[in-house]
């Protein structure tokens, strides 16, 4: 029998997924057509979906970019009359596995996604899932499971980078009847969506490595502390709990063993601060979530002041596949300090967007122009945005820089959570790191002066900047406050909201002097430095940017060619935007 | 196209809520989210209500509520725009289209227009960056905006 999965994660159900599963379904049920209609999560080429995967004899037929009408007339032939739509494959059937976006990943936490069912616990379970619960309970003491991460190498990928075994051996060793695991879901960067992508892809390999980290360290209660934004992954993580509580995976005597974990889901309320740990904790308890001073580290005053380790979702996911598979293949993979793979959620001008898992120590271009397949409209690849707001721009000159957590360091960026923003030359780095100034400034808590005020200040300079009012000596103000906030502030987000200026400061400062020397913005995005005109040979005189323009800037008669009164012009934009001929030239 | 109505669900849930949670610890942020789910945001009395049973003072309860972007303290309008402001948003034009949309409703954001049809929100991610630019309107996402294409959107839900 066939069998049809539809890709029902966010992306997909943005591109239009659930409509595309309910003809299918009213259209198996009217026709009685004999397939087995699934839904599954993020197969991690976003810019192909709808996604709509047909098994048929063993032979997978992926169609890319559904619509209602290529789902009909897909079912009309493949589903009913046993042909496939050849044209609307996303893979050539014969080149299948020489696919440039699967051949250099290698899939250890997306192992699952795409192709169980996530709402199934019997998927998981036929996928290898809570075996590896069951090797620890059964022949492992809480010190050999520590120490088999440790000997992985698996370092926090949220974005520190700090070795889990480690972690755990602390909250282990110290004293306390009651002890918490939290896994951190709070994906705030914006334009990072690895962890959702996982939670509704495959949620029980977090829940099972959270069971683990609690039999490891000696807690009975985690927290799963998730973004209230992501309402599919909460739901999904509801459902795979309570199968879990009706199979004996979590609740009272775990498999017939001693010993007793459960869950509890806290959907966080909106604040990029609770990321950090500390704050995280705060937000649990229900306060403010405002970071205190480390140490006391949460692995031995956490939550309500009991040891508590915190790691992030790619992290847990990690865990059974270690168990599993052995530390020593963990630790094949990737360079002498960084091991594994990393989920990157691929962005920006990149031509095949999506959720990719590359090994350790492939380079930044391998994964831009392999994986990626390279810029949108083969523009000319300017640099790579890594870590978000924390992060910062690495420039194509660097394209051969291997992933690796202390090679990224260096450079200026940080590794992250994985979000990866590809810039092209349409794209001006003084805007880029305005924009991410102006987020890090609207969400910093407020605790520390420089942080609540010095970014602020930051965000001041750089407005400046693009509106083409910039001094030299604004650079250097920007690179001695930037020192200040990274040595003055108490967590990771001030310590690191100056990455963003700092590094295209250092890479682009051309850029900077051409807006403030030459009152240029060389990529042509700054609203203040561009100036519109009507090319005369493509006006056709509609007038509709004469009736648009909000304040009567533009002149001009039926018929005739229009004319921008530069001295009005406010630069909105509205008239290049309304224009049908294309007529609105930016300068 | 049909357009979903902003149902809100039954008033006893956020009652019934404060009885199950009032004991239980660290439930503030639940509660005030349990208010929001039954008022579309939290009012005034809900302040107070939660600050009686859960012993926390109503200031206090304001500093939270005001910390999280979550929460509001005013009703939305009948539909709720969300523009992402993502990263893969920004690069995309995410500009053009805020700029798109306050020219055409006349509303900035977290404003309500006058007739009380759109609220204008910001958020930071909505996750779906390949469809870049974004926005939401209630539940229903759009992508791969253009000023045109927004416009288009945006008519059809003013008739």
């Amino acid at each position: 029998m066939k069998k049809v999965k539809v890709g029902l994660g966010t992306c997909g159900i943005s591109a239009g997924a659930e409509q595309i599963y309910k003809i299918l379904k009213d259209s198996i049920q009217k026709n009685n057509i004999e397939v087995d209609l699934v839904e599954t999560g993020c197969m991690g080429r976003c810019y192909q979906e709808v996604l709509v995967e047909v098994d048929d004899n063993n032979q997978n037929y992926l169609y890319k970019n559904v619509t209602p009408d290529k789902i009909n007339q897909i079912i009309h032939e493949h589903l009913i009359h046993n042909k496939p739509v050849n044209q609307y494959l996303a893979l050539d059937l014969n080149r299948q596995s020489e696919d440039q976006f699967f051949q250099k990943q290698k899939r250890i936490v997306l192992r699952n996604c795409g192709i169980i069912d996530p709402t199934s616990i019997q998927d998981y379970i036929d996928r290898d899932g809570y075996q590896a619960l069951k090797i620890v309970l059964d022949s492992l003491t809480p010190e050999q499971v520590i120490q088999q991460i440790d000997q992985s190498g698996l370092r926090g990928r949220g974005g520190g980078g700090f070795p889990t075994g480690m972690k755990w051996s602390f909250a282990r060793k110290a004293e306390g009847n009651k002890k918490y695991i939290i896994c951190n879901a709070d994906e705030g960067d914006p334009g990072a969506f690895m962890d959702r992508s996982v939670l509704e892809g495959d949620p029980h390999s977090v829940i099972e490595g959270m069971i683990i980290a609690g039999y490891a360290i000696g807690a009975n209660l985690g927290y799963i502390y998730i973004r209230a934004e992501y309402p599919q992954a909460i739901q999904k993580l509801k459902t795979a709990i309570e199968q879990c509580h009706l199979q004996n995976y979590l609740g009272e005597n775990i498999l017939n063993r001693k010993f007793r974990f459960d869950l509890i889901i806290k959907e966080g309320a909106g604040a990029f601060v609770c990321g950090e740990e500390t704050a995280l904790i705060s937000s649990i308890q229900g306060k403010r979530g405002v970071p205190r001073v480390r140490p006391p580290f949460p692995a031995v005053k956490g939550l309500w002041d009991c040891p508590t380790s915190i790691n992030n979702v790619e992290t847990f996911a990690n865990i059974s596949w270690i168990i599993l598979h052995g530390a020593e293949n963990f630790s094949q993979l990737g360079t002498a300090k960084s091991k594994g793979t990393k989920v990157f959620a691929l962005a920006g001008k990149i031509k095949r967007s999506g959720l990719v898992e590359v090994p350790m120590g492939i380079t930044i271009n391998e994964i831009i122009y392999e994986v990626g397949g390279g810029i949108i409209n083969n523009r000319q690849f300017k640099a790579v945005q890594m870590g978000g707001p924390s992060g910062g721009c690495i420039p194509a000159s660097m394209g051969d820089l291997k992933i690796d957590y202390d090679e990224i360091t260096s450079t200026g960026a940080i590794m992250g959570s994985g979000g990866m923003i590809v810039l092209d030359d349409s794209n001006c780095m003084v805007d880029v790191a305005k924009f991410f100034l102006s987020f890090t400034q609207k969400e910093s808590c407020g605790k520390c002066t420089f942080c609540r005020i010095g970014t602020k200040r930051m965000l001041e300079i750089l407005e400046k900047i693009s509106l083409g009012q910039g001094e030299l000596e604004h650079l250097e103000i920007l690179e001695d406050l930037s020192y200040q906030i990274k040595k003055t502030s108490l967590c990771g987000l001030g310590q690191t909201a100056p990455n963003p200026v700092l590094t295209t400061l250092k890479y682009f400062r051309d850029e900077y002097l051409a807006h403030i020397q030459d009152h240029r913005c060389p990529a042509r995005v700054c609203p203040a430095l561009v100036s519109y005109q009507v090319n005369p040979e493509l006006c056709k005189g509609c007038t509709l940017c004469v009736k648009k323009c909000p304040v009567n800037a533009i002149r001009g008669e039926k018929g005739e060619t229009a004319y921008i009164d530069q001295d009005k012009c406010i630069k909105c934009g509205m008239c290049f935007d309304v224009c049908k001929f294309k007529a609105i030239i930016k300068n | 196209m049909e357009l979903q109505k902003n149902t809100l669900p039954s008033k006893k849930k956020f009652k019934v809520d404060l009885i199950n949670l009032k004991s239980q610890q660290g439930s503030l942020i639940r509660l005030l989210q349990s208010a929001q789910e039954t008022y579309g945001y939290v009012p005034e009395p809900a302040i107070y209500n939660i600050s009686e049973l859960v012993g926390i003072s109503p200031a206090e309860i304001y500093g939270v509520i005001t910390f999280y972007s979550q929460f509001r303290l005013k009703p939305l309008g009948k539909y709720v725009i969300k523009i992402c402001e993502g990263t893969a948003c920004h690069v995309n034009g995410a500009v053009e289209i805020l700029r798109t949309i306050k020219n055409e409703l006349g509303i900035g954001i977290d404003e309500t227009s006058d007739d009380g049809l759109f609220t204008l929100l910001s958020v930071a991610c909505l996750g779906c960056c390949s469809l870049s630019p974004v926005i939401m309107i209630n539940d229903k996402t759009y992508g791969k905006l253009t000023p045109e294409k927004i416009r288009s959107i945006l008519s059809e839900y003013k008739q």
